[in-house]
């Protein structure tokens, strides 16, 4: 495989292949996707606790007197909001209200965000950037995602796991909040309580050099083995954010998909003044809302409906018309379901509305359910 | 994990086991190392016919879904009902799960592989 040579690598990557993970191509990035087996990872972090290597992540720093002002201007959530140690999720639009990309930002200080964008589209991010705010006055934007090895510590024993390996009192960060603490004996650490698998978790941002990386990485799995920790590829961080209906750039969200459609207009600040996109979403209410969503579908019969399977309406005005496109699908490991998410005109979004996804050749129904499909237990924490 | 000399290999990876004008198909472990945990098979019925080379049913992961070809041509005389509750178990041993059994029509290996050359033939193919 010739192409390998042209691939990013991880920190990880050398520890990845030893421990014999299956690699993808994910976005120009060579990838663990599994490593015991999806569904046993998939299980771990909805019952115990799982690893998950993601320094493949952007990260962009803005700093400076006009932070603020930038980053309202830039993204669709209201930054103003933030207190320091305080995570949002957010995205960047382009002016018709579609998406360059979704992400989590971070206020480290007073006029010092942190933004975390997706691996895949980091280069066209990271121009868009420095297109849409490099101009502004008393902002500085760097990129610093190769500064960091990213790990994803996620699962109900999660805190237990992290716990034995910082004097940071980790009960004290509440979901969406960060803090600088200890780990493994490095100092200054961003701890925070994120993640992207439905269920409560740590990020944690270490330095990006392969020894520190891989120290942590052990220790992390060795702190983690009394619980029954398992490191995990992105074929269970897919898995596990699609049952919990969280948006991956490519196919729930996109440059042809808006805010709106996305389910995802409460995070839009359309009171805010000013941002990249505000217009066109104000137009789009302004004109009836949107005339697709994106719903939550189970498959009633046989049948797994995947990724740009077509959906069918199975009566009405338009029965037996293609009405829309399967935007992710797959059996879901902790639900044992087989679940999707797809855009279909707003008539046919109603829950319980009967719909036929075409699978190979031949439809096979499937009926609109709520979104999140899953939904962590609440606990007492 | 060894690759059974006695039965013979299709490039698309599944193998068939022959005695006499009887023949038994599965897919091989390069295969179900490949798709990783499988949760659902779609096969013929008993009485069916398959034809060689052609799809006569799929295999599904719960990341991707694979075409079944089938290695000779033939009558379904039995299908591995196990598989429609615990397809897993050709992730635990796909050497000796079984899909299909077929009466075949005549002597027939034409295009199949032998063990040596399977083997050979997945090495280059994942260039390892």
């Amino acid at each position: 495989m010739t192409e390998t040579g042209t691939l990013r690598k991880t920190a990880l990557n050398a520890t990845h292949r030893a421990a014999k993970a299956k690699m993808v191509d994910f976005g120009g990035w060579d990838m663990p996707v599994e490593y015991s087996g999806l569904i046993a990872e998939h299980m771990a972090v909805r019952t115990a606790v799982g690893l998950f290597d993601v320094s493949h992540m952007g990260d962009i720093q803005l700093r400076g007197p006009g932070s603020l002002a930038a980053l309202q201007q830039l993204c669709m959530n209201d930054a103003s909001k933030l207190a320091e140690g305080q995570a949002q999720y957010s995205a960047m639009l382009y002016p018709n209200g579609t998406f360059v990309d979704d992400v989590v930002v971070h206020k480290l200080s007073g006029n010092d965000y942190l933004i975390v964008i997706n691996a895949g589209t980091r280069e066209k991010d990271v121009q868009w950037i420095r297109q849409t705010i490099g101009r502004m006055p008393g902002v500085h934007i760097n990129d610093f995602s190769d500064y960091y090895t990213q790990l994803a510590i996620q699962g109900p024993r999660a805190a237990e796991t992290l716990q034995k390996l910082t004097s940071t009192d980790l009960s004290a960060i509440k979901n969406y909040w960060f803090t600088w603490g200890q780990v493994c004996g490095l100092h200054n650490v961003m701890i925070a309580r994120t993640g992207y698998t439905g269920e409560d978790g740590f990020e944690i941002y270490i330095p990006s050099d392969v020894a520190t990386s891989e120290r942590v990485w052990n220790e992390v799995l060795a702190a983690g083995a009394e619980f029954g920790i398992l490191p995990c590829g992105l074929g269970a961080r897919n898995t596990l954010r699609l049952e919990s209906a969280m948006a991956l750039y490519g196919h729930e969200i996109s440059d042809t998909i808006n805010a709106l459609e996305a389910g995802l207009g409460r995070y839009a600040k359309l009171d805010k003044p000013e941002f990249v996109g505000r217009d066109a979403l104000l137009a789009i209410q302004a004109d009836g809302g949107p005339k697709r969503k994106l719903v939550g579908l189970e498959m009633m019969e046989r049948g797994i409906g995947r990724d740009g399977y077509p959906v069918f309406s199975l009566d009405g005005a338009q029965a037996g018309e293609r009405i829309g496109e399967i935007t992710s699908g797959s059996p879901a490991p902790f639900l044992k379901k087989n679940i999707a998410m797809a855009y279909v005109p707003v008539e046919h979004s109603g829950l319980e509305t009967e719909l036929a996804v075409e699978i190979r050749g031949q439809k096979v129904k499937a009926r609109v359910v709520p979104l999140p499909f899953y939904k962590k237990s609440k606990k007492s924490a | 994990m060894a690759y059974p000399a006695g039965y013979r290999y299709t490039k698309e990876h599944e193998w068939i086991e022959v005695d006499g004008n009887k023949g038994t198909v599965g897919i091989t472990d390069y295969a179900q190392n490949s798709l990783g945990d499988i949760v659902f098979v779609d096969l013929p019925k008993v009485g069916d016919k398959v034809e060689a080379g052609n799809i006569f049913g799929s295999v599904e992961s719960v990341k991707a879904v694979s075409d079944l070809y089938a290695p000779a041509s033939g009558t379904v005389t039995a299908v591995n009902e196990d598989l429609a509750n615990a397809p897993e178990k050709i992730n635990a041993d796909a050497n000796k799960t079984w899909m299909l059994k077929l009466d075949l029509d005549g002597a027939q290996s034409d295009g199949l592989l032998s063990a040596a050359d399977y083997e050979k033939f997945i090495s280059e193919e994942t260039g390892h």
